[in-house]
């Protein structure tokens, strides 16, 4: 497409050199040419490593749908397929429970970050009040510290009231994410004041202009933070297995990385488990790709 | 304050003077509180009384602080073989996957830019990975590497090449970590640079073929300087992340062979959790804090003086 829209583009020039003197067109044609197998390399090689990158997805879905007596050969071809693997993940494993915790988790952070979050950041772009700077300064120091830094201290907080094995544990340490302050106060900062001026006019309070007017107009942030912090969540692993040891309670990563060693030479049912433990969240890749791919561009978050 | 006509101003005026809302610090204050109060509670929090651990030798079984060490922890973090060995360690596949991952991504998104069709197809290959726990990717990377059965030493074979024992020799579990985390986590970086390459005015790309210059010289003198601030961001985004690896290394290799794989934040793990010596924990955790703040750093220098030149 584009070096199609390339060359109608330049076209009207090289109709004029074409009349001007004849051997530029040979050499615009054989530039042309070599521009089109450049081209079609690119394709080709491209094509070859997106293959390669679908690969081990594609041999964990062809070993889940062998018995696990065959997966000792290793071949593509499936003698006997079999969704037994997949029926067997539910009757071995907490499955269903890792679905629950981890859904319930990771909405419970991406709403708390997004609710949270976009309220102190109205107040940092929209109110005066006194030591804005101080407290605008106070959350950015939170960008620098990477949570990976705090889980010493955090399981000891956990720990000391009582609160291991729930998910308060998981969600609370997740939600207050200073990177979502600002994503919300750059965004804020670009919508123009007239709209809140004219509310104000009309006596509506800074929460009811924040409601109203801010949020709804905010929805490629929402999304975009809240998608992340969701995502973000489901696939912790580090903090979720320090503070879930219940089998109950626990989110799908820390479940997966409990079972990986019980399977054993059942190569079949861990590639099942594997898959199954993934297709929540490529199911949210597919549905909310656009939003995931520019909410990435735009920010640069990364876990 | 930018109304657009006198005559609407006066009104504001008067609302504010009434004791508008807005400009009441209680309403800022109401506004400010749910986050403040859950990142004091659970981030300065906890960073504060991570230091104050970190010059104790409290131990996780027992309670309160214990005695107190003073620096001794940073003393002892200092002189330990584990702890210089898990920080190399660290950068040894900060170094592994940093560039294959900036240089690989920024082809990938090359070629797609330039190809321009399917490009639902290729984002879906490289990037899907990325959205997938670690500790699936592990299970399936497991599965590959498995000696006899795995399909790379089979596709290896194919071509008559010997594999290595990927995850059981502790000179190869470490760039057998480094190559599942490129097929992970590439397709964060392949997004970041396919939008920078959008950002590039197509004329540009026009003038230079005008001008006859072949699709390489175009890509040398147009793309690459141009992506200079994408690359930088990439950078430092990657260096930080590989910085903090844990995951591959606890699901796949549990930091063996004979701790070869060993990171940092996995000896925080074990000192903390498994031999129960928090103080001890603390301290390395703050240390590599600090490594981490450096990396920040030197990247907002790097960004300043890129946006001098610019």
């Amino acid at each position: 497409m584009s070096t199609q829209s390339t060359r109608t583009l330049v076209s009207p020039r090289a109709v004029s050199r074409r009349e001007a003197a004849p051997t530029e067109t040979a050499r615009k044609t054989e530039y042309d040419r070599r521009v089109k197998l450049f081209n079609r390399i690119c394709l080709g090689v491209l094509i070859g490593f997106a293959l390669l990158w679908l690969l081990p997805i594609a041999w964990a879905l062809d070993t889940a749908l062998k018995p696990n007596a065959e997966t000792t050969q290793v071949t593509w071809a499936i003698d006997n397929p079999t969704l037994g693997a997949f029926a067997r993940v539910f009757t071995e494993t907490d499955m269903l429970s890792w679905y629950a915790a981890s859904f319930i988790t990771s909405a419970l952070t991406a709403l708390v970050t997004v609710v949270t979050g976009s309220m102190a950041a109205f107040a940092l772009s929209r109110m005066k009040f006194r030591y804005k700077n101080v407290a605008f300064w106070f959350i950015l120091i939170g960008i620098m510290i990477p949570g990976q830094v705090l889980i010493v201290p955090q399981f000891r907080e956990f720990d000391a009231v009582n609160m291991l094995n729930t998910f308060w544990a998981v969600v609370l340490p997740q939600a207050p994410t200073a990177i979502a302050v600002f994503i919300f106060k750059q965004f804020f900062d670009g919508l123009p004041r007239e709209l809140d001026d004219a509310a104000k006019v009309e006596g509506a309070s800074g929460m009811r202009i924040y409601r109203t007017i801010a949020m709804p107009l905010s929805r490629p942030a929402v999304a975009a933070v809240g998608i992340f912090t969701f995502v973000h969540t489901w696939n912790n692993l580090l903090w979720p297995l320090l503070v879930l040891s219940n089998p109950k309670l626990m989110t799908v990563p820390v479940g997966l990385a409990t079972v990986q060693g019980n399977f054993g030479i059942r190569y079949a049912d861990t590639m099942a488990t594997a898959l199954l433990g993934a297709l929540p969240l490529v199911a949210v890749y597919l549905l909310f790709q656009r939003h995931i791919v520019r909410g990435i561009a735009g920010t640069g978050l990364k876990g | 304050m930018t109304t657009a006509t006198p005559t609407r101003t006066a009104p504001v005026r008067n609302v504010s003077r009434t004791g508008s809302p807005d400009e009441s610090p209680r309403a800022a204050a109401w506004m400010l509180a749910p986050f403040v109060i859950l990142y004091v509670l659970f981030i300065i929090g906890p960073a504060i009384y991570g230091l104050l651990l970190s010059l104790f030798d409290t131990s996780l079984v027992r309670g309160g602080l214990g005695s107190f060490a003073g620096l001794g922890n940073y003393q002892e973090a200092l002189a330990s073989n584990d702890f210089w060995s898990s920080l190399w360690h660290t950068l040894w596949f900060t170094i592994l996957t940093t560039p294959p991952l900036i240089v690989l991504a920024f082809v990938f998104a090359l070629l797609a830019d330039r190809v321009g069709r399917a490009r639902w197809f290729f984002r879906l290959a490289f990037f899907a990975p990325f959205v997938i726990p670690s500790a699936v990717v592990a299970l399936i990377w497991i599965w590959l590497y498995t000696p006899g059965l795995g399909l790379i030493e089979a596709g290896l074979g194919w071509f008559g090449i010997t594999a290595p024992n990927w995850l059981g020799d502790p000179a190869w579990a470490m760039p057998s970590l480094a190559i599942t985390t490129i097929w992970w986590t590439l397709g964060f970086n392949f997004v970041l640079y396919l939008a920078g390459l959008q950002d590039i005015p197509h004329e540009l790309y026009e003038a230079a073929s005008v001008d006859g210059a072949g699709p390489w010289q175009q890509i040398r003198s147009i793309t690459i300087p141009l992506l200079g601030r994408t690359t930088t961001l990439v950078a430092v985004l990657q260096v930080i992340a590989s910085l903090k690896v844990f995951d591959q290394m606890y699901i796949m290799t549990a930091g063996g062979p004979n701790f070869a794989t060993r990171s940092i934040l996995q000896y925080v793990y074990d000192e903390g959790f498994t031999n129960f010596r928090v103080g001890y924990a603390s301290a390395v955790s703050t240390l590599f804090f600090v490594v981490i703040l450096v990396v920040s750093v030197i990247w907002f220098a790097i960004v300043r003086k890129q946006e001098k030149v610019a």
